[in-house]
């Protein structure tokens, strides 16, 4: 188990490296950004010492090995535009993505797997039927669509909810969130509903294949034979089968959603990540987007340790041994 | 029980009830992200028009970007080199300490200590070789050489306080430790990316007739989306926002329950032709052969280019009815606007005949090069110019690319054809950056791209920026634009709108350089 850990760490290191190089390059190539933020005002003078100041002027080996430098000192830069530490900037935005985030999981998981459980046990009712249609349209319909219809249904139509933002922030162990007040919750129903309608969409559909497919198994016709009730039957034979497969798309799709909660924050101005990475991208804020995605990248690996981890748990057949990675 | 519920609600919900009676708010939707509260960091408009809710400059500028008097009541050249200001007297801080002279040179001298920043102030003050304290409320700042821009440069620099931004950085500016102005609003907190809470300073000096504006608090929400901006002022969650796309514009005209205001900005849409190498890049016959001949070179083809764009349909179609066709560098209400000047009519055939006297029947290819995030309704502009070009011969390729691609490849001179906009306190800054001839030693043309030179525009220039006295100097600042503006060294297009919707019952002083002023709203 450590060996594993420790084999997983050590590729993640080269995996974070390698991203570093690639945002560098990249970014180089694009241009910089005094191009882009100088005042229209400034001469030529102004403009050669401001990229002498930032360091830009170097050639980019140069200037990648002294990120590197520092970076190795756990200092990944200050932000060109905020003049503040990337990483803290990245860090203060990162609650509000993770609530954000987290509460449309919950709501997904919450949702889709006793939707898709009345799905799968009762595929010709008209409720089965009406579930199984209603996720064709989770999955087909754009997000940033879906965001600007329930903001002028619920904000602009009815004014039952706030159309953006994020409500007022309390400590809940030292990490700011919103969703302990009722404001913060009316702020947070819309853009939440708006991120999680894909992964519903996703969890009621595999639930509820999942279910068709045990329903037929031999496990679940010699519980029946034995008398089982049918809620037993359904609640551990059936569920704990199929959470395998649900566990593995909730962890994947849980890193992206961090990842690309930009649309909704965007239509929602919620202060999360995504809404700082567009705009650090449009100013070409290198430090930010290095920080950025490595914060994300370290999400990701950490994530599907934890889906590894969980796997083990669930499955006593699956034991994370050394020669295992 | 479920008595004493009912009456722990009640008194909540009367508690809540009788919150807004006491704490009159203004909310305004904001349509570009707030870096940084520290004023000397970053020099982009959204960071400006932040600070100048808390600080004030030594001068301010007016709806029609006129100058006006700020901290400094009053200013004057007293020999060549010399320029004296009069500070305000009874200005307080935020934090109760008086403003002076003091504070006046430390805020100067600030800009040049923060390195790291990619749009630093310092141009501002590179102008003044000294400066000297005469008394508390008279300043004298030297320049090395006859400068009559200080005035303007000095609107740029915003003053804090020495007590308390000495050694600050630009967290404590942002924490509000630091953020102790003398400006119409007081800091309450900065929400990075959110919002940004102010109070009212009820001592600011300028308040219009000495009455200070009805809302004692202000918040300014970050919303950058223009879908978010416009749903949030429809769902009532903001009262006022600023940078109306003309798609909506039409739409909130017609509803009753808001309102618009507009005014030329000082944005000026304008082409950039290259005129300085003799095969540009994207510039060749209409087969992809290369020229003999740059034709931008020209006038004549320069001439023709601009007869042949129709600006009035530009206006009504691509804008909507939200621009106005330029004759000038500056629009109209700004400093060197030339009223005689008209914009260029639309005449293809006289633009036909210009391209066969030029040795162009016909026509050539080019490529048009836009940003398509910048400027409003940028690539369709692009796309409106290339099909009234195709009519007179010409075959213009458009190519569009974000602003962050766009600024850099024409610092790298990639683009012969290409689309600016540009916005000046004065006509005659305008014709310093765009149309003087290229030189990093006395810092002109860092914007033209087309390289057009013309030694009489320049030396009209340098005595224009030695003449001190306003009225003369507007004079020489015409007859520059005039006489540069007659050889077409750029193809002027439109000055757009600015526009502000709010609520109905709200009414704005809408201004010319764009910026939304919370102090400016007031019930109606």
């Amino acid at each position: 188990m450590a060996a594993f850990i420790v084999r997983r760490l050590l590729q993640s290191a080269l995996v974070l490296a390698f991203m570093s190089l690639l945002v560098f390059v990249g970014v180089y190539a694009i241009g910089n950004p005094v191009d882009i933020l100088i005042s229209p005002q400034a001469d030529q003078a102004d403009i050669a010492r401001t990229i002498a100041a930032l360091g830009l002027d170097r050639p980019l080996w140069q200037q990648y090995l002294i990120f590197v430098k520092q970076a190795l000192a756990g200092d990944l830069g200050k932000s060109f535009a905020y003049n503040i530490p990337a990483l803290q900037l990245v860090l203060e935005r990162l609650p509000a993505t993770l609530e954000l985030a987290l509460a449309a999981t919950g709501m997904a998981v919450l949702l889709g797997i006793p939707l898709g459980l009345w799905a799968g046990l009762k595929p010709d009712s008209w409720p089965g039927k009406l579930i199984m249609t209603g996720s064709i349209l989770g999955f087909s319909l754009p997000t940033f669509w879906v965001g600007l219809m329930l903001i002028m249904l619920f904000a602009v139509e009815l004014g039952w909810l706030p159309s953006n933002g994020r409500g007022p922030t309390s400590l809940l162990l030292g990490v700011p969130v919103s969703f302990l007040s009722w404001d913060g919750i009316r702020h947070l129903i819309l853009p939440a509903t708006n991120l999680a309608l894909f992964k519903l969409s996703l969890i009621v559909r595999l639930t509820s294949a999942g279910t068709r497919e045990a329903l037929l198994q031999d496990y679940v016709k010699f519980a029946r034979a034995k008398g089982l009730s049918n809620a037993r039957v359904v609640g551990v034979h059936v569920l704990k089968n199929i959470l395998i497969p649900i566990i593995t798309v909730i962890g994947l799709e849980f890193g992206s959603v961090i990842a690309f909660a930009i649309v909704t924050e965007s239509i929602f101005s919620w202060p999360g990540m995504g809404k700082l990475i567009i705009d650090s991208i449009n100013v070409l804020d290198r430090p930010v987007i290095v920080a950025y995605l490595l914060v994300i990248v370290s999400l990701f690996i950490l994530i599907n340790l934890a889906v590894d981890l969980a796997y083990s748990l669930l499955d006593p057949r699956m034991r994370l041994g050394a020669g295992q990675a | 029980m479920v008595v004493r519920w009912a009456r722990c609600l009640i008194c909540a919900v009367l508690a809540l009830a009788a919150l807004p009676a006491a704490a009159a708010e203004l909310r305004i939707g904001l349509a570009a992200d707030v870096t940084s509260l520290d004023p000397h960091f970053l020099n982009v408009a959204p960071n400006n028009d932040a600070a100048w809710h808390i600080f004030d400059a030594l001068v301010h500028v007016d709806a029609n970007a006129r100058l006006i008097p700020g901290l400094a009541v009053s200013w004057r050249a007293i020999d060549p080199t010399t320029w004296e200001f009069k500070l305000r007297r009874g200005v307080k801080f935020h934090d109760g300490s008086d403003f002076t002279a003091t504070d006046v040179v430390f805020s100067l001298q600030r800009p040049a200590t923060l390195a790291a920043s990619p749009g630093p102030f310092t141009g501002f003050v590179k102008a003044i070789v000294s400066t000297k304290i005469i008394d508390p409320w008279t300043l004298r700042f030297k320049t090395a050489a006859p400068y009559a821009m200080l005035p303007y440069d000095l609107d740029s620099i915003f003053i804090v306080s020495k007590k308390a931004a000495s050694g600050a950085s630009t967290e404590d500016f942002d924490s509000g430790k630091a953020a102790i102005g003398t400006g119409p609003y007081k800091l309450v907190r900065f929400a990075r990316g959110d919002r940004i809470e102010l109070a009212r300073n009820d001592a600011y000096w300028g308040w219009p007739k000495g009455k200070p504006a009805p809302w004692d608090k202000v918040t300014l929400r970050i919303l950058p989306a223009d879908t978010a901006r416009i749903a949030a002022l429809l769902a009532g969650d903001v009262d006022a926002i600023e940078n109306i796309p003309t798609a909506d514009l039409t739409r909130l005209k017609s509803n009753p329950n808001f309102r618009l205001e507009q005014k030329v900005s000082w944005r000026t849409l304008l082409l950039h032709m290259d005129q300085y190498r003799e095969h540009p890049p994207h510039l060749t016959d209409k087969s992809g052969k290369p020229l003999a001949h740059n034709p931008f070179k020209d006038a004549r083809v320069r001439l023709a280019i601009s007869k042949a764009i129709n600006r009035r349909a530009i206006v009504e179609r691509v804008m909507e009815g939200n621009a106005i066709a330029a004759g000038n560098l500056v629009s109209p209400p700004v400093f060197g606007h030339v009223a005689a000047l008209k914009a260029e009519s639309y005449d293809p055939e006289a633009a036909k005949k210009l391209l066969a006297a030029a040795g162009y029947p016909d026509g050539f290819a080019v490529t048009l090069d836009a940003p398509n995030d910048r400027y409003v309704n940028d690539e369709q502009l692009a796309q409106a110019i290339a099909q009234m070009l195709a009519r007179v011969g010409i075959q213009a390729k458009v190519e569009t690319m974000p602003a962050s691609v766009y600024f850099a490849k024409a610092r790298a001179g990639e683009f012969s054809f290409a689309l600016l906009g540009w916005g000046s306190f004065s006509g005659d800054l305008a014709l310093r950056a765009l149309v003087a001839t290229p030189d990093a030693a006395k810092g002109y043309g860092a914007w033209n791209w087309g390289h057009y030179s013309n030694p009489q525009v320049d030396a009209l220039l340098t005595r224009d920026f030695a003449t001190l006295d306003d009225g003369k100097r507007e004079a020489v600042a015409r007859e520059a634009a005039s006489l540069a503006l007659k050889d077409v060294p750029v193809i002027l297009l439109h000055h757009q709108l600015a526009s502000w919707a709010m609520k109905n019952s709200l009414a704005y002083d809408a201004r010319t350089d764009e910026y939304t002023f919370a102090r400016d709203f007031r019930p109606r």
